[in-house]
């Protein structure tokens, strides 16, 4: 469809693009009577129809056009400019039109796709949105994107597996990395597992030499006990404040030989066994802590309820407990930022969750993986709390605090039931003669070996019951009842066990709202970090230059957060092997012969990207700061401040045009 | 006649919320349009005139929720200035409860339909903007 005649409106020469997008579009709005319509108004001197105008026809279609009908500005309505904008501005790029004379017209994520069953209602929808998108292409100006250098340091925050490898590859491919973890060793989740699914490798064994590796790699920087606290900056140039916590013990003194542990007179429920046995309060995270350092904690220690304690002073050869250390801050630059910060799992509500926090012989499924453990308090010895005796009859109740509209309607992606359903095999194992009943709902097994593993505990004689479970009830010798309708069989069942183990979902880290607060990365509806595309861009956020990688964004597997970190590295190492980075031209602009120096826009600028030249009495713009907001352009009286690509008349081009036809 | 309304969106979250709900297929009435501007700071009330001069029965703009704006404040600039717009709508005779401000994220697709679906129904019962009977508008 060709309109010939040239229309001879002003200079734009417009070209309208209707995608189809299969019968995405296609189905519901007649994208023929959109583009006859858009044929007419002013401006426009061709229109074409595409199945998908995203694909290499369609987009070599748009470039014949751009040459043949001399275009000067281009509007695609097809999806959504959130994936696509950037696909269409180096077409047009690439056939000489500006990339900010592009426009996008979204008729498929908020046209067709919210109007099923309305066709008549989303064609004429489909016509004014292009309508908008055509007059305000009309009024667009040409913009250039400013390129920055982009510093070769990066800052990893959290090294839990995924934070360690991402780390580790920008590490070996020579970029400096700053290796940020809150508490005082590396490892994260990992460190504290006994055995791995599906494999049931040692887990520490596996992650203890990568955790070695990366202390070994001279380009990392391990910050342990240490948070960021500040990221300011943009793409390549971040500048990071990080918050070093005090250890009480001079770092380069002291080898980990744990004589201050042995001698510290106070206990304390240790934290790394999930609140099982004691550690001192000068203590050595665990054995295969990276660094093998040790830490006082001063809140537990002796000497904050004002004693002169001096047992750890006298034990240390070394000199090195210092008491007067004090929290210290440190700055960073860096390119790129990778956000690590992995996962916890729900904490039951004391009453609310199987009686859990109530009766002592309930259990979540982490505290059970520390008591399977050979180096855990009971050196693998698993007895109930209640009673220190052995359970013989156990109970696994899986999805508490995932899968349930009480708590968290989210799944954990299968991690949950594979990981209580390999805590029972290794109890089965070791003890074939206990019986293990295991509560779902539906099991989840979804990766290479895992549907063999769940055969293989039925093998070994697990029972699997099919329901969630109503209630669990304490008996006076602390054995529980679990109560639980099987509903393959449709009967009720009361099932006696010794210990209950609660298979405890996956949900946000607590530093994950901060982390989202502070960077700006969106939180998704499970309150875990949004990635930049759910299929297509997984480790990317919406910020330039800042990844994300692990079980921050959704629970995962050890492989797959592995994968991740790689991932994330790589996608970071694109910014920092060019040493280049695009800056949006989007920016304000003061046209000084306008304002009038009333400084409103510089009050509400929240980069203080806006200066008030005194002498002059007029507002400068400092663009390198400015990231585009427009909230300046929207205070200003005089009409004097605008926001580029955003400009008043832009914007009003599509107001004006909001209901021509409707 | 299903009112007419006008959703300004930010970028990044409300825009993208309003892409979810699309991805998702919650449905709203076909009678909202969407207008897409970096943040929401970015809204001067002289829009919001001029979308009811031009038809306008409601307008709503969405935004960041608190705290999660990707331009750290300008969600709260909007906040304020969609509440001084809202008295001069009054004061003209509109009627302050032709004008909305909602936070929505980007995970909140339905969140943007339900809105958008509320908001229509609201808008409904409140009968045409009267500014369409003294200015002639469609």
């Amino acid at each position: 469809m060709e309109k010939k005649e040239k229309v001879n409106e002003g200079e734009e020469r417009i070209g309208v693009f209707v995608c189809r997008c299969g019968v995405n579009i296609g189905g519901v709005v007649d994208c023929d009577e959109v583009a006859r319509y858009a044929a007419t108004l002013p401006g426009v001197v061709c229109v074409s129809v595409n199945k998908f105008t995203c694909s290499d026809s369609g987009q070599a279609d748009i470039q014949e056009h751009i040459r043949k009908y001399n275009l000067n500005r281009v509007v695609v309505a097809a999806c959504t400019p959130k994936t696509h904008e950037p696909t269409f501005r180096v077409c047009c790029e690439e056939a000489g039109v500006n990339q900010y004379l592009f426009e996008f017209v979204n008729i498929r994520d908020q046209c067709s796709w919210m109007h099923i069953w309305d066709h008549e209602g989303a064609t004429k929808k489909a016509k004014d949105l292009v309508r908008m998108g055509v007059y305000r292409a009309k009024l667009l100006e040409p913009l250039e994107e400013s390129e920055v250098a982009v510093d070769q340091n990066a800052v990893v925050i959290g090294a839990g597996v995924a934070g360690m490898q991402a780390a580790m590859d920008l590490g070996d491919m020579g970029f400096h990395v700053y290796l940020v973890e809150k508490e005082p060793s590396i490892g994260g989740r990992m460190a504290r597992f006994d055995k791995v699914f599906p494999t049931n490798d040692c887990s520490i064994c596996i992650l203890g030499p990568k955790m070695v590796e990366v202390a070994r790699n001279e380009n990392i920087e391990i910050m342990s006990y240490s948070e960021v606290v500040e990221v300011k900056g943009f793409v390549g140039n971040f500048e990071a404040t990080i918050e070093h916590k005090p250890r009480y013990i001079d770092v380069d003194k002291c080898t980990g030989c744990a004589q201050c542990v042995e001698k510290c007179p106070v206990e304390v429920p240790y934290d790394f066994n999930e609140g099982f046995g004691t550690r001192r309060a000068a203590y050595v995270p665990f054995p295969q802590a990276v660094p093998l350092r040790g830490v006082i904690d001063l809140e537990n220690c002796l000497r904050s309820e004002g004693k002169e304690c001096k047992a750890c002073i006298k034990a240390c050869e070394r000199d090195a407990i210092d008491f007067s250390q004090e929290k210290k801050y440190s700055k960073v630059k860096a390119g790129v930022i990778i956000v690590a910060p992995g996962f916890v799992t729900y904490d039951p509500e004391p009453g609310n969750d199987y009686g859990y926090g109530m009766d002592d012989n309930v259990i979540t499924t982490m505290e059970f993986e520390r008591l399977l453990n050979a180096a855990g308090p009971t050196e693998g010895h698993v007895i109930r709390p209640s009673d220190c005796k052995e359970p013989m009859r156990l109970g696994f109740i899986n999805c508490v605090g995932s899968r349930d509209v009480k708590t968290n309607v989210h799944c954990s992606g299968g991690v949950c039931c594979m990981f209580n359903m390999k805590n029972a095999i290794l109890l089965k194992e070791k003890r074939p003669e206990i019986s293990c009943y295991l509560f779902y709902m539906d099991i989840r097994a979804p990766f290479r070996g895992y549907e063999e593993f769940y055969n293989r505990a039925r093998e070994l004689g697990i029972r699997f019951v099919r329901g969630r479970p109503s209630e669990v009830i304490e008996k006076e010798n602390g054995n529980l009842v679990i109560r639980a309708e099987d509903t393959l069989k449709g009967v009720v069942r009361n099932i006696e066990v010794d210990l209950v183990v609660l298979g405890t979902g996956i949900v946000p880290h607590s530093d994950i709202e901060k982390l989202s607060k502070m960077l700006k990365i969106p939180r998704a509806a499970d309150g875990l970090l949004m990635e930049a595309h759910p299929k297509l861009g997984p480790v990317d956020t919406v910020l330039g230059g800042v990844f994300v990688a692990g079980g921050a964004s959704g629970p995962k597997d050890i492989p797959l957060s592995v994968a991740q970190g790689s991932g994330a590295a790589a996608r970071a190492a694109r910014l920092l092997v060019t040493g280049k980075a695009k800056i949006e031209g989007i920016t304000a602009a003061s046209d000084t012969e306008r304002c009038i120096g009333c400084s409103l826009c510089v009050d509400v600028c929240p980069y203080a990207a806006l200066t008030l030249d005194e002498k002059e009495n007029r507002v400068m713009v400092v663009e390198a700061i400015c990231k585009g907001c427009g909230t300046c352009a929207a205070s200003c009286p005089v009409g004097a401040m605008e926001q580029r690509h955003f400009k008043t008349e832009q914007v009003e081009a599509q107001v004006k045009n909001l209901f021509a036809l409707t | 006649m299903e009112p007419k309304i006008v959703a300004f969106c930010c970028n990044w979250c409300s825009y993208a919320g309003a892409d979810l709900a699309g991805v998702s297929r919650y449905q709203y009435p076909a009678a909202v349009r969407i207008l897409r501007v970096m943040c929401s700071g970015r809204v001067e009330p002289v829009f919001i005139f001029d979308a009811f001069k031009n038809g306008a029965d409601g307008v709503i703009v969405t935004g960041c929720h608190p705290g999660e704006c990707h331009y750290v404040s300008g969600n709260l600039n909007a906040e304020k200035r969609v509440e001084n717009t809202r008295k001069a709508l009054e004061y003209l005779g509109l009627g302050a409860e032709r004008l909305r401000l909602k936070w929505i994220s980007a995970s909140e697709g339905l969140k943007f339909a339900e809105v958008m679906r509320e908001f229509t129904e609201e808008i409904k019962a409140l009968g045409p903007s009267p500014i369409k009977s003294r200015m002639s508008v469609k």
